[in-house]
C-alpha cells in the first residue's frame, strides 16, 4: 500500500500556510495547488513572470500569452502581477519565496537533489530547476519513495547529476514524510501499515527517529 | 525622434552573418514570429545572415520561429535553458548530429547574465549551479558562509522582441506573460528591434506604465495581427 501522487500532493499542501508565496515545479508538483485546505490561499509564482495565477481556463478559452513555466495556459486571480525574468528570479534567489515544491530523481540525506538529468544521453535541459533550489525558505520534494524498479530514491549520496547541494529541507513520499536535519534523514510520519524496518529497507540511508513517528493518514482524493 | 521603420525586411536588415541575436519569448509567449520569419526570408533570398548565435529560453518548437531558423541552417549555436518543447525535432536532430552547439544555462542565470550585459556588469556571483556540472570551470567564492558561482554577462549584437504598445521614442509595454526576457534583452543588445502590436503617439503610453524605456530600443515595426507561436503549433503550421 502506498499513497497516490494526488495523496502525496494533498499531504504537501497541508503544510502551506495562508498567504505563503509558493513555486510548484513543472508536472507532478503542480497538483499541490488543487489541495489547499479551505480558508487558506497561497500565492503561486511562476518563473516566466506571474504572481498569483490560478487554474487552467476552460478548453478553447486559452490565452497563450498567459502561461505557466510548464507552458500550460493559466488564469489570473485578483491581485496578480506580471514582471520580467530577472525580477522573477530575484524573487527566487533573493529568498522571497516561502516554499518551493519540486520533483526528484534522487534526494540525498545531505539535502542534495538530483532532478534535472538522468545522464549524458540526449539533449540536456535544465530550465529553472537549479535556481529554484536556492532561495525559497523551504525546499520540499514530492516523490514516490522508490523508483519504478523498486530502488530507493532517498539515498546516502546522489548518483545522478546534481541540481543543487544541501538544498532540500523536507521530502513527502508515497510512504512517509521525512525532514533533512544536519545532513540526516529524520522520519516524521509514515504509513501506519508499514513497519519502521520495512520503510528502512526501502530507503537508501539511515532513517533517524527523534521524538515520535506520526501516522501518515491521507484521505482518498 | 522617430524609431519607426516601414516594414519587417527593413527591421531585420541590421542582423549580419555570425551575429549574436537575442530573441524574446518563453515558449510561444512573446515570440516575435514575424521578425524571425522576415530573417528567414532574407536568408532564403540571399544566404545571409547565417552562422548565428541565438539566445532564447528555449530552442524552438515545431517548424516555425526559431525552430525554422535551425531547420534552415542559419543557427550555429543556441544559448538557452530548456532546449525541449512539445515538438523539439529541429534542435534535437541538429544537436545529436553535432551540427549545432549548445550552451546550457540555468534559467535564472540566463536572465541575470542578460540583465548584467545590459547594465554594464561584467560578472556576478549566484548560488545557482554551485556543486553541479554546469558550474564546471567557473570561479567559486564564499560570501557569508555560502558558496557562489561566478557568471559572466551576456550581450548581443541584436535583440528581436515583441511588444504590445510602442511609440516613436521606442517606449514599450508588453502583453501579460509575453514580457519575460524581452525587457532584459532590449538592454543587452547593441541594436534592439521591436515588433509592436500598435504604435501610439508619444504620451499615449502613461510614463508610469512604460516597461521598457525608449533608450533601450532602436527600431520599431508595426505588426498589428501578430501570430501567436503556440496557436500556430496547435494548428500544425510550418514555415516552409
Amino acid at each position: 500500500m502506498k499513497l497516490t501522487n494526488a495523496q502525496i500532493a494533498w499531504r504537501a499542501a497541508q503544510d502551506i500556510e495562508d498567504g505563503a508565496y509558493v513555486n510548484l515545479g513543472i508536472g507532478f508538483p503542480e497538483m499541490v495547488a488543487q489541495f489547499q485546505p479551505s480558508g487558506r490561499a497561497a500565492i503561486f509564482h511562476t518563473e516566466n513572470g506571474i504572481l498569483n495565477f490560478g487554474e487552467a481556463p476552460p478548453a478553447g478559452e486559452e490565452d497563450w500569452d498567459l502561461i505557466n513555466a510548464g507552458k500550460k495556459a493559466v488564469t489570473l486571480k485578483p491581485g496578480a502581477a506580471f514582471f520580467h525574468h530577472a525580477d522573477s528570479f530575484a524573487m527566487v534567489r533573493g529568498g522571497h519565496l516561502d516554499v518551493a515544491i519540486l520533483g526528484a530523481y534522487e534526494v540525498a540525506e545531505t539535502g542534495d537533489l538530483a532532478n534535472w538529468s538522468t545522464g549524458p544521453k540526449g539533449v540536456p535541459a535544465v530550465g529553472g530547476a537549479m535556481d529554484l533550489v536556492h532561495g525559497a525558505k523551504r525546499v520540499a520534494v514530492i516523490t514516490d519513495h522508490v523508483t519504478k524498479d523498486g530502488k530507493p530514491k532517498l539515498v546516502k549520496r546522489c548518483s545522478l547529476p546534481l541540481t543543487g547541494v544541501g538544498c532540500v529541507t523536507r521530502v513527502y513520499t508515497s510512504l512517509a514524510v521525512i525532514d533533512i536535519v544536519n545532513a540526516r534523514f529524520v522520519l516524521r510520519e509514515k504509513l501506519p501499515t508499514l513497519s519502521l524496518d520495512e520503510l528502512q529497507a526501502l530507503t537508501g540511508a539511515e532513517l533517524l527517529v527523534e521524538g515520535g513517528i506520526i501516522n501518515l493518514n491521507v484521505p482518498e482524493v | 525622434m522617430d524609431k519607426i521603420v516601414a516594414n519587417l525586411a527593413e527591421a531585420v536588415a541590421v542582423v549580419e552573418d555570425g551575429a549574436t541575436v537575442m530573441i524574446g519569448g518563453f515558449g510561444g509567449a512573446g515570440a516575435p514570429i514575424e521578425l524571425i520569419h522576415a530573417l528567414i526570408d532574407r536568408f532564403r533570398a540571399t544566404g545571409s545572415p547565417g552562422r548565428l548565435t541565438v539566445i532564447n529560453n528555449n530552442a524552438g518548437n515545431g517548424r516555425i520561429g526559431i525552430a525554422a531558423m535551425i531547420d534552415e541552417g542559419m543557427v550555429a549555436k543556441m544559448v538557452c535553458s530548456f532546449p525541449r518543447s512539445s515538438d523539439p525535432r529541429a534542435f534535437t536532430e541538429k544537436y545529436l548530429a553535432g551540427e549545432i552547439e549548445l550552451e546550457l544555462v540555468p534559467q535564472g542565470t540566463l536572465a541575470e547574465r542578460i540583465r548584467a550585459g545590459g547594465a554594464g556588469i561584467p560578472a556576478f556571483y549566484t548560488p545557482t549551479s554551485y556543486g553541479t556540472e554546469l558550474a564546471a570551470g567557473k570561479p567559486v567564492a564564499e560570501f557569508e558562509g555560502r558558496s557562489y558561482v561566478q557568471e559572466r554577462w551576456l550581450k548581443a549584437d541584436v535583440a528581436l522582441i515583441k511588444a504590445e504598445l510602442a511609440d516613436n521614442h521606442g517606449n514599450l509595454t508588453y502583453r501579460k506573460a509575453a514580457r519575460n526576457f524581452s525587457p532584459l534583452m532590449a538592454m543587452a543588445a547593441r541594436t534592439t528591434v521591436v515588433q509592436a502590436h500598435a504604435i501610439v503617439e508619444p504620451g499615449d503610453i502613461d510614463p508610469e506604465h512604460v516597461v521598457t524605456p525608449g533608450i533601450f530600443v532602436d527600431h520599431v515595426v508595426k505588426v498589428a495581427e501578430a501570430a501567436q507561436e503556440e496557436a500556430l503549433i496547435r494548428q500544425g503550421v510550418e514555415y516552409a
